[in-house]
């Protein structure tokens, strides 16, 4: 029966259900999680002997930069990131080349490779959402989604210079509707719009051109928004001032002010069996926190501002956040912060590309190299990190690289190893330039996560942060048959042998999704069917006819016509819309 | 030493990749086994005995194996790619990327050879007794890391972009070469005996660029800084008078390559 397997032996890792290494079996059905299989099904099923091996949820990234407009450039500006990193076409899957910026399948393949089952793109612009869906619609191997960027959208500013919140609301529900994506996305609130003008924010309470609004206001009326209608994610925050030294304050002062919003996901979904409460209740989710917590005041000064951001994430529970962790090595800086590009660009010299995107936003790619004897990409390996080792509860921190930006996603198991043995963090530091030691804390930093905690930073916690744990990221019944198994038995790990724990997780014994096997040593056995997942809003009716009937009116600005504007769902590979209740 | 000479037979209508003809492949195989060797045309792959005749087996390692390709071979692509030791000798013209990515041993052309010669080379040396044309020395497409050891020695002229992202080894050319020259070059050396026409030492951030002819348009961004006589660098020699200036200014980095121009063939400058 398709979709049908049962893993047995295998040592659990399943946090949201506190299953720390049990060993025991998993069983799915149709392609999804059951409590057991019947006699009849278990007949001829398909079963897996995980004995001595670890079996965990399938790998949910909740920040990667993987479909759009901007990876795209990347690809096409980078023809040297191609020609070395390529492979070849097999009766299975398609060809495929890129290294920080590899093609959709090439892609597709890789993620599934390592057991993740699930990405999200961290960025979409609305009018680039065409082109993303189309990209994500390529990409085999993993279910989908995008969170939408509107941190400095024209309308949004607009309203809440007017305080029109009804419309700013009714606004948001047909964006996230009209563009099929997921969540918001709020990348340098203010600033990015001044770049139109060839100027940024450096401020909270700095009020931007013309429309008046304050990074402050923004993220605050953004939050309160986001609880407003229900939406399963919080507002995902790339915070002002990003990759400038002493970036981590405006950081700390940013993720303060939400901390009154009450937060209200509230969808019509049903939810797999979980231990733990596996709803969110933070109201902000702040990414790659490592370039936005650069400390001194300039590059001869420049220091780790970790501890500022870990201190107050320890002391509060209403933020979360992503690592953005630097494995040094070739990466491809790509952000919707376009001023933060350009800023790269008069520090390096490289090519870059900067585009405005048409009263929504902006964006910047840049290739970038992080070397080990360089100063500021050391401390920068090391923050990365401090950022993940400082937060106690690992139920508030995610890990990433912010692919491609820090290095791209298939050094993921190198970040690993980095968290989980503290003899690879020295000897890292003996080839790394001192200021990794000299300017930030991680060469005192002894501790060394369990196996436990990196089911919760690449799976779990992921999923539960963006409000997918009622399927994604959990082997309780009722979830996806997502699941990872590596070679990894935890009675013989030895974490100061890490070059055996990067070679476990760079391919998995078996990735299965839905109950398939798809990925088997290395290799991609299956290709699954893909889900691509969007937030569909519930609003009051007039409000999205008296905001509709702005939009419109402004519509002879843009240089596509209205009903040119959404997305298809024809663009979309199984469109899965999650229906959102907004407080009436 | 053992000598493997092939002798080019075949239809090169359509290019034909012959990576695989370097001394570190040759060597341990016998002649039967090297016409064998598999070498892309287009979208197929054929044995390499479709194309040349083979004569002479390999030697023991790389180093003791020399290939001699008896002919023209102006479509024929990446010959000695990767090679680490041994000697490639071409009695004709060479196809495009000859000794790309090198790392040791040496190549010698005796004819002319197409674009990308060493390019991205890392050691070894490489010698066109003929022409060459474009990306001499060079980095891939969208990379500026180019040629980072060993040296390339041109009897003849190159045209655009030498030695661009150059980091380390000589690049000698005792013609005269076009655009570019040295681009975006942060170490290394690249001495052109003859002329250049424009923008030589563009986006240059270290090394050393020597033109002994005439530079048509020269490179705004540059400060002249001494002349200097009779310059030397180990067993390169350059007679004369130079202009040295240093740069590139132009670029936000502010450059400290060198640049020497000889005096006698600019004085305009």
């Amino acid at each position: 029966m398709a979709g049908t397997i049962v893993i047995k032996n295998g040592y659990v890792y399943d946090p949201l259900n506190e299953i720390d290494g049990e060993i025991m079996d998993i069983f799915i059905k149709n392609g999804k999680v059951v409590a057991e299989l019947s006699g009849a099904d278990m007949k001829d099923v398909k079963e897996i002997d995980a004995k001595g091996k670890i079996v965990m949820p399938g790998g949910v990234d909740s920040h990667s930069h993987v479909a759009g407009a901007k990876v795209n450039t990347g690809r096409s500006m980078r023809p040297e990131d191609h020609y070395k990193h390529y492979q070849k076409r097999t009766p299975l899957t398609h060809s495929g080349s890129g290294y920080t910026v590899p093609s959709v399948y090439l892609g597709g393949y890789e993620y599934s490779k390592m057991g993740y089952t699930t990405v999200f793109e961290a960025a979409v612009p609305p009018m680039e959402a065409r082109h993303t869906h189309e990209e994500m619609r390529s990409t085999p191997m993993l279910d989908m989604g995008g969170y939408l960027v509107l941190g400095n959208n024209w309308f949004l500013m607009r309203y809440l210079k007017e305080g029109d919140v009804d419309k700013a609301a009714a606004y948001i529900a047909w964006m996230m509707k009209t563009h099929k994506t997921y969540g918001i996305k709020c990348v340098n609130p203010g600033g990015v719009e001044n770049w139109g003008w060839g100027k940024n924010v450096s401020s909270l309470d700095q009020a931007n051109i013309h429309f008046d609004v304050t990074p402050e206001d923004m993220i605050k009326s953004l939050a309160e928004l986001n609880e407003k209608l229900g939406i399963p994610m919080p507002v995902h925050l790339h915070a002002n001032n990003l990759g400038h030294p002493g970036c981590w304050e405006i950081t700390k002062d940013s993720l303060k002010i939400p901390k009154s919003v009450k937060t209200k996901p509230n969808t019509d979904v049903e939810w797999a069996e979980t231990k733990k409460n596996a709803k969110r209740h933070e109201s902000i989710y702040l990414t790659h926190c490592q370039f936005n917590a650069f400390g001194g005041t300039s590059w001869r000064d420049f220091e780790s501002g970790v501890k500022g951001i870990t201190d107050y994430v320890n002391s509060n529970d209403h933020v979360v956040f992503d690592s953005g962790c630097v494995p040094f090595g070739d990466a491809t800086v790509m952000t919707g912060d376009g001023p933060a590009i350009h800023d790269l660009y008069v520090l390096t010299g490289h090519k870059w590309s900067n585009t405005d995107v048409e009263c929504e936003c902006g964006s910047g790619v840049l290739p970038f190299e992080y070397l080990k004897g360089n100063p500021v990409h050391s401390v920068q390996w090391a923050m990365g990190l401090e950022s993940l080792l400082y937060v106690k509860d690992a139920w508030k921190t995610i890990m990433t690289t912010d692919s491609p930006n820090g290095g791209p996603f298939i050094k993921y198991p190198q970040v690993i190893a980095w968290l989980m043995s503290n003899k690879a963090r020295q000897d890292t530091f003996d080839e790394c330039h001192k200021w990794a030691n000299d300017r930030t804390g991680l060469g005192s930093e002894t501790r060394e996560m369990t196996l436990n905690e990196i089911a919760m930073i690449t799976r779990a916690n992921p999923a539960r942060t963006i409000g997918m744990s009622y399927r994604k990221g959990t082997l309780g019944v009722g979830a996806d048959g997502d699941v990872a198994i590596f070679n990894i038995d935890p009675k013989k790990l030895e974490v100061n042998d890490y070059e055996s724990i990067i070679r476990s997780f760079e391919s998995t014994a078996y990735t299965i999704k839905a109950g398939e096997v798809v990925s088997q040593m290395g290799e991609i056995v299956a290709i699954p069917e893909k889900n691509t997942f969007y937030t569909d809003i519930a609003i009051d009716a007039d409000d999205e006819k008296n905001m509709l009937a702005d939009v419109k009116k402004w519509f002879k600005y843009y240089t596509i016509g209205f009903d040119r504007y959404p997305t298809p769902e024809k663009y979309l590979a199984n469109p899965t819309p999650i229906q959102v209740n907004a407080e009436k | 030493m053992a000598d493997v000479i092939l002798k080019p037979i075949g239809n090169f209508d359509l290019s034909v990749e012959a990576e695989v003809v370097t001394p570190d492949n040759f060597a341990g195989k016998t002649a039967d086994e090297i016409g064998k060797v598999l070498v892309w045309q287009g979208p197929a792959e054929y044995p390499l005995i479709d194309f040349f005749t083979v004569e002479g087996n390999g030697g023991s390692s790389a180093e003791d194996t020399t290939i001699i390709i008896d002919g023209d071979i102006p479509r024929v692509k990446r010959i000695g790619q990767q090679m680490t030791a041994g000697k490639i000798l071409i009695k004709g013209s060479a196809g495009m990327h000859v000794g790309s990515a090198m790392e040791g041993g040496e190549i010698i052309v005796e004819g002319d050879a197409d674009s990308w010669v060493g390019m991205e080379m890392t050691g070894g040396s490489i010698h066109i007794k003929g022409n060459t044309k474009d990306h001499l020395g060079c980095a891939y497409r969208g990379s500026w890391k180019g040629m980072s050891g060993g040296r390339i020695t041109v009897d003849g002229d190159a045209v655009s972009q030498v030695g661009g992202g150059l980091s380390g080894g000589e690049i000698i050319i005792a013609g005269s070469v076009k655009h570019f020259c040295g681009i975006r070059i942060n170490g290394g050396l690249i001495v052109v005996k003859g002329n250049a026409f424009r923008t030589v030492g563009a986006e240059m951030t270290g090394g050393t660029i020597v033109i002994g002819g005439c530079i048509e348009r020269f490179t705004p961004g540059f400060e002249m800084t001494d002349v200097e006589s009779d310059l030397k660098f180990n067993d390169i020699e350059c007679l004369g008078d130079y202009m040295k200036f240093t740069g590139d200014y132009a670029i936000p980095q502010k450059g400290k390559g060198t640049l020497y121009v000889s005096c006698d063939n600019n004085e305009c400058l």
